[in-house]
């Protein structure tokens, strides 16, 4: 019956597509029905085809880990597919000329930086939290995942979020608001696939079988709660036509920017730290095999971190035509949450106490360490930068680049690479990763990557601030804006290396992961009855 | 350290756990947001300001599509360097019609806010076509194609309807601006059109791109980009010190 009801509504579902796709009045209207066409009817019949076959009921005593192991895979190949796109934007900025003539007005610079963009926060980041949130709840919860196949609607619904977020940039769909380029249709998709994933975690909570709430799920709840309400605030708009993609958003001007920037800088804070948090505080206890280093500390950082990153948003606005009230605000918030994210880093690296000698033999360890350290740097930097004196220097600068670069390849990017190597094998139940020497190869050419590129971000940007503001003795400007472009080549080189040497690392993960599931000795399954909790 | 004792309550209670985190998070946000809306002098009382004409607005929706705030901002910082390389530091009224923002976040290339004016029409259309061809040194993405896309009547309509939206978020668009939304569209493009300055005051009008006959997605580029930052009359502006 229920199955039926699905039939009607995935049916319903293309016939309005269709209808919608042959009124479309843009290219990437167009495109996104035909989208959504192809996956209603994908999923309609493969449901066809499992009606009247035998119903497996799966045992409540038994994680679910499908829509885990499916998104560890999205994470891999998303994750390449993003810093790939990165290494070409990068190049585009050195070689101008790779914005090819043939490809214009589809591949230019424009278009593709937030397909970076979204790729590697949404895409790779996204799926990471996704599944290991999904991971992560079920075995501090010792519970199964609630909601049955809702995981599965969560995993399926957000790939095809990705799908149509990218192919709108691709075809000239954007809202114009930087790390919310998406139009209404993709975003209210989005919304309905976040309440889904919020369903589904909360109700694993609810039905855990540990009484206390593991302090990882503080971190991933906030991180979804909060994301929800900046996503629905900062992408209000009034579609111009349901036939088109074009909408209008409600803010302009000073609250646009405002409601823009708490969010930008939110969608730091909570997707990139509070969910990625969570994943710390999972995977480096278990991978270090010591406890937490302080559960006070634990307490007191959360409350502080969630309450103090909502003020931050105004330190990307400083000195211009928001009211000074504003600025004054942002940047004082943005000062004391260094600490707050120092405690994460303290609780993260002091974990280890006791087992410090596994950084000499086992290169995960080395990569979430390494991790948190490039958290905590960035998290100095980043009240620094906040600092009104200093961000009259940095601010329009590559040094924001390098700065959100060191943050996102190296905590966010580590923190997921070591979580990827310590999943596999479990989930594809094997007794150990294919080759520690590749993990090995992987963390220095990652970590030389990122050097590489904050170091030659710092170094363009603190020159082309200086250079922008040089007078001479008269008081006269002395370099044109054209110098200081021209001056940034070099460093633009190195930048790009380090991509390609990022890039490389990654793709040997994703053959060493491979080689995991298909060549490494079998272990047998765990079940959640028998299941240790981490508390 | 008692206190902390307390928090079993909220780390064994989700819902609990899940509300209070939420309530925690809105705080900044209202705080900072909140006034914005109703404090009077967050947006200047200036002269001049007017909402878009039809062509200027389609010349905006190609710089979004094209994702130019990605490398320009249009915000000038009221820094000696700035206001001299740029001009007068940009005031929030010059984006009170902005749906959203344009401020940028990062200069790839120079600032937009007051580029109106700066260069001629010809330079502007050798530049997309080629920037590197007047700045040698330039990394700009080539825009040439915007020379052969032609604005069709549905172009046109499609803007009028994005004005609807914009009247119905408060843009003082009058019954005789939207009436002449189609015809203003392709007039502002051609010399010799109806003058689309009697009701958009300041509104440039010519061909833009320099092919005459024919309205292009240069002409709209181009259109924009020369209104940028020039409708605020400067002589009648007082700063507000309390802001």
């Amino acid at each position: 019956m229920w199955d039926y009801l699905k039939l009607a509504v995935l049916g319903l579902v293309v016939v309005v597509a269709a209808v919608a796709a042959s009124m479309a009045r843009d290219l990437a209207y167009l495109v996104h029905m035909l989208v959504i066409i192809l996956a209603a009817g994908i999923t309609f019949f493969w449901i066809i085809r499992r009606i009247g076959e035998p119903v497996q009921v799966a045992s409540q005593n038994e994680y679910m880990d499908g829509p885990v192991r499916y998104g560890v895979v999205a994470t891999a190949l998303w994750g390449v597919v993003g810093f790939l796109v990165g290494v070409v934007i990068a190049a585009q900025l050195t070689w101008p000329q790779l914005n090819f003539e043939w490809a214009q007005g589809y591949l230019n610079f424009g278009r593709l930086r937030p397909l970076h963009t979204s790729a590697v926060i949404f895409a790779f980041g996204g799926n990471a939290l996704i599944a290991s949130a999904f991971y992560v709840v079920q075995r501090t919860s010792a519970a199964r995942l609630w909601g049955g196949g809702l995981a599965w609607f969560v995993f399926w619904g957000y790939q095809l979020f990705i799908v149509m977020a990218a192919t709108g940039y691709v075809l000239g769909s954007s809202q114009g608001n930087e790390y919310a380029e998406p139009e209404w249709l993709t975003d209210l998709w989005l919304t309905i696939v976040w309440v889904a994933f919020l369903l589904v975690f909360m109700g694993t909570i609810i039905k855990r079988r540990e009484p206390h709430i593991y302090v990882a799920n503080w971190f991933y709840m906030a991180f979804i709660i909060t994301v929800a309400m900046l996503h629905l605030v900062n992408n209000l708009a009034i579609p111009v036509s349901v036939f088109g993609s074009k909408s209008v958003p409600v803010w302009s001007g000073v609250q646009s920017a405002m409601i823009q920037w708490w969010y930008g800088h939110n969608a730091v804070g909570f997707f990139l730290t509070a969910g990625f948090l969570g994943m710390m505080y999972y995977f480096i206890p278990k991978q270090a095999e010591r406890p937490v280093y302080s559960y006070k500390l634990s307490i007191m950082h959360f409350w502080a971190l969630i309450f103090l990153y909502i003020w931050a948003g105004p330190h990307h606005l400083h000195y211009t035509a928001l009211p000074d009230w504003a600025q004054t605000l942002g940047m004082t918030f943005s000062i004391m949450l260094w600490m707050p994210s120092w405690g994460g880093m303290i609780n993260g690296l002091m974990t280890l106490s006791g087992a410090w000698d596994k950084l000499r033999t086992d290169p995960i360890i080395r990569m979430m360490v390494v991790s948190v350290g490039f958290y905590g740097m960035a998290t100095f930097e980043g009240p620094m930068m906040s600092i009104k004196t200093v961000n009259s220097l940095s601010h329009y600068t590559d040094w924001t680049i390098g700065h959100v670069h060191s943050g996102a390849l190296g905590w966010n990017g580590m923190i997921t690479f070591g979580m990827l190597y310590y999943l596999v094998p479990k989930l594809w139940q094997r007794q150990g990763l294919y080759s520690l020497s590749l993990v090995s190869w992987h963390f220095w050419l990652a970590t030389i990557g990122i050097v590489l590129y904050a170091a030659s971000m710092w170094v363009t940007g603190i020159m082309e601030g200086l250079m922008w503001r040089e007078v001479d003795a008269q008081g006269f400007l002395v370099n044109s804006f054209a110098d200081t472009v021209a001056a940034k080549f070099p460093m633009y080189v190195v930048r790009t290396l380090g991509g390609v040497l990022f890039l490389a690392g990654a793709v040997i993960m994703c053959y060493n992961l491979w080689k995991t599931v298909t060549s490494s000795p079998e272990r047998k399954p765990a079940r959640a009855a028998a299941a240790v909790p981490a508390e | 350290m008692g206190i902390l004792d307390h928090h079993k309550k909220i780390e064994t209670h989700a819902t609990l756990l899940l509300v209070l985190s939420f309530l925690v998070v809105t705080i900044g946000g209202i705080v900072q947001i909140v006034p914005l809306f109703y404090l009077e002098n967050t947006i200047e009382k200036v002269e001049g300001m007017r909402p878009y004409s039809p062509l200027e607005i389609k010349g905006r929706e190609i710089y979004l599509r094209e994702g130019c705030y990605v490398c320009h901002s249009q915000m000038i910082r009221p820094m000696r360097d700035e206001v001299e390389r740029y001009g007068h530091y940009s005031l929030a009224a010059e984006s009170m019609y902005d749906h959203p923002f344009q401020w940028g976040s990062k200069r790839t290339g120079p600032d937009l806010a007051r580029l109106g004016g700066r260069y001629s029409d010809d330079w502007h259309v050798q530049h997309m076509i080629s920037p590197q061809a007047v700045v040698p040194e330039s990394i700009m993405p080539s825009y040439g194609f915007m020379m052969n896309r032609a604005l069709t009547q549905a172009d046109a309509e499609h803007v009028r309807d994005i004005m609807r939206v914009y009247r119905v978020l408060g843009h003082p668009y009058t019954d005789e601006m939207m009436d002449n939304a189609v015809s203003d569209f392709f007039a502002q493009a051609d010399e010799f059109g109806d003058p689309v300055a009697d009701r958009y005051p300041g509104a440039q009008q010519r061909s833009f791109d320099g092919q005459e006959g024919v309205v292009t997605e240069m002409d709209a580029i181009i259109a924009y980009m020369q209104m940028l930052g020039t409708l605020v009359d400067f002589d009648t502006f007082v700063p507000d010190a309390s802001r």
